[in-house]
């Protein structure tokens, strides 16, 4: 069972075609690494796939339903270019207001439990603004996995990250995709991305130039899909 | 987790927020009282035909300082991106833009609540005479005022100009309410009880309520889904 699916999809923004009828499916229990590069249309892509944008024609599945549907969006784990905490609330309460609205049964408990393997929890009562930037972005990581979602829609997550958050991402990326679930990342960082990867996408203009399964062409040489697909 | 449920986790989060940084009340209870007293220098606050059009300036000061804390509701949001983790996450719009109104109603009724008082002192009105009516008019008024208020601050939030285009957006639309209120708050503070007149306008005010609250509820998807 496929576990995304994108038939024909546009994106304008005013006359602009941001995305030009992009089709791929994505196996579930795979990561999809999303290539490009600036302005290609990965993040109009995720966004779309994330139920946070209209495509302007075609259409989205994710686990056989639409993005909006709200049984779907239970299950996807959403990471955009923010860490999408408030900075006035303190780490717990973040957790906690995202457990409920995610309809977890034990918020509390899953968000201290969640702290607690980030290594948040002695500052779980401190507010976010007063959390060092490395701090933000583990809890920021803490957020998306908190409800345990079977597909992770992850826009550029490596992005200054610190060394710390970068490896605690990492094994909780190996740990999900183990489990049976379903990554897409769109990133600039092809070495980490490729060593994820299972399946590969390079979008260009727009298009979607290459898809397919991750080669140990790939991984030897993380520039080759670019050379050989892309605009060199 | 129930509509009314996210709702209410929605609007306690905008509650919790904005207590603990008063970054909009402070400065939307500053203004109306900086309103209400500029306009006590302007007119002469004895005469009995000030008094009469008190209703008006008490209506101007809510809907003027009330697009402060309008304005705040959605881009508190912007900061790290918290809007897009509210839109993917499962809830509906229209808890999400409900939640977001009880929030920002809760702080208008505290800047109004707060005004009176001084609004009563600068024109030597005692307004507690019709209380209780004048609370329920100050309710509806205020309600009509958040709907709108809130589906726009919605729409402008990516808006570059968003401080400027919200007010203009949102007066015309609130027109026949503001007017409505107008109506009905002047005679309430000189302590005239409703008559059949003014019940006319209590019915315009709740229409417009219902009407808009229906609406806001129905288009606020399409609004933060583009």
């Amino acid at each position: 069972m496929n576990a995304l699916e994108a038939t024909g999809v546009w994106k304008f923004y005013g006359d602009f075609p941001a995305l030009r009828e992009v089709s791929f499916q994505a196996p579930a229990g795979g990561c999809l690494a999303l290539l490009g590069r600036n302005g290609a249309g990965k993040t109009t892509l995720l966004r779309i796939l994330a139920g946070l944008s209209r495509a302007g024609r075609g259409q989205v599945r994710i686990l056989g339903g639409d993005p909006r549907e709200r049984e779907t969006r239970a299950r996807v784990g959403v990471l955009g270019h923010g860490i999408s905490l408030y900075d006035e609330l303190s780490a717990l309460e973040n957790l906690t207001l995202f457990g409920r609205l995610y309809g977890l049964a034990e918020a509390r408990e899953r968000a201290l439990e969640w702290l607690e393997r980030t290594g948040l929890e002695r500052v779980r009562d401190a507010r976010v603004r007063e959390f060092s930037r490395g701090m933000r972005q583990r809890l920021g990581v803490a957020r998306v996995f908190l409800h345990e979602p079977a597909v992770l829609l992850l826009d550029e997550p490596f992005t200054s990250l610190d060394d710390r958050a970068s490896a605690l991402l990492q094994e909780l990326l190996r740990a999900a995709i183990r489990a049976g679930r379903t990554v897409v990342l769109s990133t600039h960082q092809l070495r980490e991305a490729l060593q994820l990867a299972t399946q590969v996408a390079l979008l260009v203009r727009g298009r979607l130039a290459y898809t397919g399964e991750r080669s140990a062409e790939m991984l030897e040489d993380p520039g080759w899909l670019y050379r050989q697909y892309g605009e060199g | 987790m129930g509509f009314v449920r996210q709702s209410l986790t929605v609007a306690a989060k905008d509650l919790r927020a904005e207590f603990r940084t008063k970054e909009a009340l402070n400065s939307s209870v500053a203004f109306a009282l900086v309103i209400l007293l500029l306009f006590s220098f302007a007119f002469e606050p004895t005469q009995e035909q000030t008094r009469e059009i008190a209703g008006g300036l008490l209506w101007l000061a809510f809907a003027f300082a009330g697009a402060l804390i309008l304005n705040r509701s959605f881009a508190r949001e912007l900061a790290n991106d918290c809007l897009d983790a509210l839109v993917a996450a499962p809830l509906s719009g229209a808890a999400l833009f409900l939640g977001k109104a009880l929030a920002n109603f809760v702080l208008l009724v505290a800047v109004e609540l707060i005004s009176l008082p001084v609004f009563g002192i600068f024109y030597d009105v005692n307004w507690t005479r019709q209380w209780g009516p004048l609370l329920a008019v100050v309710g509806l008024g205020t309600w009509g005022l958040t709907v709108v208020g809130t589906l726009f601050s919605a729409l402008t939030v990516n808006l570059r100009l968003r401080e400027l285009m919200l007010p203009m957006l949102v007066y015309p639309v609130l027109a026949p309410a503001l007017l409505a209120a107008i109506q009905l708050t002047s005679p309430l503070v000189m302590g005239q009880p409703l008559n059949a007149e003014l019940m006319v306008w209590l019915r315009l005010l709740a229409a417009f309520d219902v009407i808009f609250t229906a609406l806001t509820l129905a288009l606020v998807e399409t609004v933060l889904v583009r």
